[in-house]
């Protein structure tokens, strides 16, 4: 039930990591995390979901609404290694092809 | 063979009672993380009493339901509630409330019970809604769409807060067989996508061939027959063959069953 959240600079972006599981009681501290990470809107953001286990859809709409406050503010906002049951959840919401989505971090 | 910690729903031994009358005697059985179980029989036979007492709406006379190993009928009422939310339910009927839009009406649960930000909340509504084929319409009112589709809005609720176990029942009666087909189909996914742990109360054989892992064949508050569809085929019981063959009942239950539509009571 516990998510980690670790956050690191690079060059050209913010990465934000989460580890364990994203639902419905830990997707509003990504969502805090995100969401004031895009408000500095210098630098594009990915978020590395290589450790995350589980996903439910409040941990897919948490990434929604990243991408959608990135866009309006034209900032860059990807995914990387996402483990191939949140892959499935995101299928199934028809938001693979939306958001843009690397191998590795 | 799954392992014990992987029965997520463990009944035994169980005994309900309406007042003095026993409509539930000595159920056991327990279904596997992923399957499909299937509950089968006639009217009034006790599947909707059952499915009740699965997710708690109801405490039993005596017996245990398990829930992921922990003894859901000896817990209090905040465990049950804790156990409740993970469990979907899809009613009779489709339980929506006309007064609200079907968006709201699958929102509900979330802002009943999580601390999500409603924008989170909105955009959960509409993924709920695209998976179950209603996509774009969060806005329409209940009143507005037909049999199947509120049928649809309804699982969209059950799903709301991303449940391990998801019960419907009777999820395709009155429905058209294309349109119940179609609902068969989207419970289907619906275990495939998410692992989900299915208990589907039905008295349509076409609806169980589609969806089965297991089928529990009820009469009169006992089970009868329980397996895979090849076990019940291969049943002896006539009663079990009479249903299969859909053969009308010699003692005339459809008849009482009638009366008891005309005259609204039991
Ligand atoms: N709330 C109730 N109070 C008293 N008797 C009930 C109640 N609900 C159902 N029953 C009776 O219990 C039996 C089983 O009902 P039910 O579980 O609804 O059957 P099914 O869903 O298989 O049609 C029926 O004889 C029904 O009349
Ligand atoms: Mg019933």
């Amino acid at each position: 039930m516990a998510l980690d959240i670790d956050k690191r600079e690079t060059d050209s972006s913010w990465m934000v990591k989460a580890k364990g599981d994203v639902d419905l009681y830990t997707s509003p501290a990504l969502r805090g995390v995100i969401l004031k990470l895009l408000a500095k809107g210098d630098k594009a953001l990915g978020v590395d979901l290589s450790e995350v286990l589980y996903m439910d859809s409040s941990g897919v709409a948490t990434l929604v609404e990243g991408l959608k406050v990135a866009n309006n503010a034209k900032t860059g906002f990807f995914l990387t290694a996402p483990s191939e049951s949140v892959m499935k959840v995101l299928q199934l919401a028809r938001l693979d092809a939306v958001f843009e989505i690397r191998n590795s971090v | 063979m799954a392992n014990v910690n992987d029965y997520v729903i463990e009944v035994r031994d169980l005994v309900v009672k309406y007042g003095e009358r026993t409509v539930l005697d000595g159920i056991n059985f327990r279904v596997p993380r992923g399957q499909t179980f299937v509950i089968l029989g006639g009217s009034g036979c006790g599947k909707s009493t059952l499915l009740r007492n699965i997710v708690g709406l109801m405490r039993p006379h005596s017996g245990r339901i398990f829930i992921n190993g922990q003894d859901f009928t000896a817990m209090n009422d905040r465990g049950r509630i804790a156990v409740r939310k993970k469990m979907g339910v899809c009613f009779q009927g489709s339980a929506l409330f006309n007064s609200m839009t079907v968006g709201d009406n699958v929102a509900l649960p979330l802002r009943e019970h999580t601390k999500l930000e409603e924008s989170t909340i909105e955009i959960m509504t509409k993924i709920k809604l695209e998976l179950v084929g209603l996509g774009g319409f969060e806005d329409f009112m209940p009143a507005e769409l037909s049999g199947g589709m509120k049928k649809r809005a309804g699982l969209a609720r059950a799903m709301a807060m991303d449940p391990e176990i998801i019960c419907y029942d009777e999820p395709s009666a009155g429905l058209d067989p294309i349109v119940a087909a179609g609902l068969d189909a989207l419970i289907r996914k619906m275990q495939h996508t998410f692992n989900l742990t299915s208990i589907v109360v039905t008295h349509e054989m076409s609806s169980v061939e589609l969806i089965a892992d297991t089928v529990c064949m009820l009469k009169d508050g006992r089970i009868v027959e329980m397996g895979d569809m090849g076990r019940l085929r291969a049943s002896s019981h006539p009663f079990v063959q009479q249903f299969l063959d859909r053969r009308p009942d010699e003692e005339g239950e459809g008849g009482s069953e009638y009366l008891r539509s005309l005259t609204g009571g039991d």
